[in-house]
């Protein structure tokens, strides 16, 4: 093999300009795979970050429980055929078992109740329409950590203590320590205070999310050592819907995931996704042909060299490995350069445009992985490249190859 | 019972080229070459002389006959057996060294070796250098082949058909690119070699002077010997 690996480092050498040329063709051409597949990874890491921010993975409500899109589970499409059922909030019957059930799932790594509803915060003069989440503080930390949301006070939702949003907080004038009324339908009502305010990073919900413990919940809302809803994460956001389904057939629980609530973001992503590996394949063709026709031509002005080699005595097997190790060389080489290629213009890229903190907007993911399989992707892109030009090297007749010039 | 000398031995072999009118060039040659002769062959241009080097040198099969080396059956054999044979027994000069350009005068030398064994060896190093100074190129080992005279080229090319230690060189035309006191020195170091390591050499010449100096001289002509002294 050493020999084989000799020859295919001279022939390189030998076609200098032919292999610096194709070699930065290679670079550029991995190059634009890192950047693209950074660039996209990076996008659509942030969007479902940000999305999954504050959402459960999977929501689990009593059967028939509240209005929501009816979905065509075979396929991917919602049917927008919306029921509104005027029922009250109903509970989760046997959650403490539910829960307990749940958290030996494998894939789940939290599980918490929650009791939601809708109820009206008083101060003074002004009222807000608010959604009144009733938590379990300990178990909800595993579902969102509001600890790392707080921006003044302190995580307390025990007892009358509450937190809320930093844009309710701005619209009612409300600061740590100050009381709040809230109301809930049939005229249930209690007077809170505010031991801390959060910040999700979603104004919508800064503005009406407002958390209680579950026991002040349960009360406000009528429903009595009951939960409407359990909160589920899983290891895997996108098994989420697998785990749905399962939990469904399991407890005959609606069970949806972020993945059908947010199903048209996530044929975006996968939209994204595809035109960008349908880019990649493209490139990785052209490269391919690139790595093909110069070694073609290198078989075509070497035939003589070849012919001779063969006269004395190396074997097909040899000069196939030859050429298929100057495309292998070609491929790992050039994708080094495309990797470094690829980097700079990523990193470049995510300066150029950034939050006025100076956070990027659009940060890219550079993993090891990405740039393992580029390697690799190169590698094969180079032999695969190389095999027609090695067999036809290879079956080079050298009585032939020899006579003529 | 001589056979067991003969390094090459052909039987009627004949060859004909693939065409819209059959074209035989070589018409049922009879040859036997024996360890260490050193033959001429001779005839005009398109007689055929190529082509039964290639075959004697099993760089092409034969349409019949038979081709038989160091007494092996060799037209049953196929590419893989053919390649290591040639590679072992046979070695070859051209008209045009056909050096590789980029390696230097030695490993040029050793290249037979080097394919031959996969890796390299310090001791193909030391052959090669040996060759090359018996054939007066000492000095000349490490530069690249292609800075060296056509002549110190055609020598460096007989060194590597020298190196893998086989019975029989066959040498198409090696002085017929060279000036007459290169090529005469070309044949010195033929005929030197010959006498020294005992290799059988065939060699084609249109040069009468040389071919008179060989041991024996075959005249193709259209295809068939006419003498066979
Ligand atoms: N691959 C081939 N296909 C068809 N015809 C061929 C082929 N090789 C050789 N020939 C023909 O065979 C005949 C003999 O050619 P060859 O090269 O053996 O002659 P030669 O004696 O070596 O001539 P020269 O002295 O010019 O080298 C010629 O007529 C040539 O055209
Ligand atoms: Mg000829």
């Amino acid at each position: 093999m050493r020999f084989e690996l000799q020859m295919a480092l001279r022939f390189l050498k030998e076609g200098r300009m032919q292999t610096a040329l194709i070699l930065a063709g290679i670079s550029t051409g991995v190059g634009v795979i890192i950047f693209l597949s950074a660039l996209i990874g990076g996008l659509q890491e942030s969007i479902i970050d940000r999305t999954l921010g504050t959402q459960a993975h999977v929501t689990l409500r009593p059967p028939e429980e509240e209005a929501r899109p009816q979905l065509d589970r075979s396929g991917e499409t919602i049917l927008e055929h919306i029921q509104r059922p005027a029922q009250r909030l109903r509970s989760i019957l046997g959650w403490p078992q539910l829960l307990a059930d749940l958290r030996r799932r494998p894939e789940v790594t939290a599980a918490s109740p929650t009791v939601a509803g809708s109820a009206f915060a008083l101060r003074g003069t002004a009222n807000r329409s608010v959604a009144l989440r009733g938590v379990d503080p300990d178990s909800y930390s595993g579902i969102l950590d509001l600890r790392t949301k707080l921006t003044d006070g302190t995580l307390d939702v025990t007892g009358t203590h509450i937190i809320v949003g930093v844009e309710l907080a701005k619209e009612l004038g409300l600061s740590v320590g100050d009381t709040l009324r809230l109301t809930a339908p049939e005229e249930r009502s209690e007077v809170f205070t505010i031991s801390g305010i959060f910040d999700v990073g979603n104004k919508d919900l800064n503005l009406r999310w407002v958390y209680i413990s579950l026991r002040e919940g349960q009360t406000l809302m009528n429903l009595s050592g009951g939960v409407s809803t359990v909160e589920v994460k899983v290891r895997d956001i996108f098994s989420a819907e697998k785990e749905a389904q399962e939990i469904h057939a399991a407890t005959g629980l609606k069970a949806d995931s972020w993945m059908i609530l947010n199903s048209e973001l996530l044929i975006g992503l996968r939209g994204q996704s595809s035109s960008s590996v349908m880019i990649q394949f493209f490139v990785i063709v052209a490269v391919m042909l690139g790595i093909a026709s110069v070694l073609v031509v290198s078989v075509i002005q070497r035939g003589r060299q070849i012919g001779i080699l063969r006269a004395f005595g190396t074997r097909r097997g040899q000069v196939l490995r030859i050429f298929l190790l100057q495309g292998g060389i070609l491929g790992l080489v050039g994708s080094l350069g495309g990797i470094v290629l690829g980097t700079v213009l990523a990193l470049f890229f995510q300066n150029l445009v950034s939050n006025q903190d100076g956070t990027p907007i659009f940060p890219v993911a550079l993993t090891a992985a990405l740039y393992a399989r580029s390697l690799l992707v190169a590698l094969i892109t180079g032999l695969v490249g190389a095999w027609l030009p090695a067999r036809r090297a290879a079956n080079l007749d050298p009585a032939v190859a020899i006579r003529y010039e | 019972m001589n056979e067991c000398s003969a390094v090459i031995q052909l039987h009627q072999v004949r060859k004909s080229y693939p065409g819209a009118v059959s074209s035989e060039v070589l018409h049922g040659i009879d040859i036997r070459i024996d360890q260490g002769e050193f033959v001429a062959l001779v005839g005009p241009s398109g007689s055929g002389k190529s082509t039964l080097l290639n075959i004697l040198g099993l760089l092409d099969r034969p349409s019949s006959g038979s081709v038989e080396i160091l007494g092996r059956e060799c037209t049953e054999m196929d590419d893989a057996g053919l390649t290591t044979l040639r590679g072992h027994s046979l070695g070859f000069v051209f008209q045009f060294h056909h050096l590789l350009p980029s390696f230097s005068a030695e490993e040029n030398v050793f290249l037979p070796m080097l394919a031959d064994a996969g890796h390299f060896k310090p001791e193909m190093r030391t052959r090669a250098r040996d060759l090359l100074a018996r054939i007066g190129l000492d000095g000349f080992e490490t530069g690249p082949a292609s800075q060296l005279s056509g002549g110190q080229q055609q020598r460096v090319a007989i060194a590597r058909a020298l190196v893998m230690n086989p019975a029989l060189v066959l040498a198409d035309e090696p002085t017929g690119n060279l000036d007459r006191a290169s090529g005469q020195q070309v044949f010195e170091f033929m005929r030197r070699f010959n006498r020294e390591l005992g290799t059988a050499f065939l060699l084609v010449t249109h040069d009468p002077a040389l071919a008179a100096r060989c041991d024996r001289i075959l005249t193709l002509e259209d295809g068939s010997l006419v003498t066979q002294e």
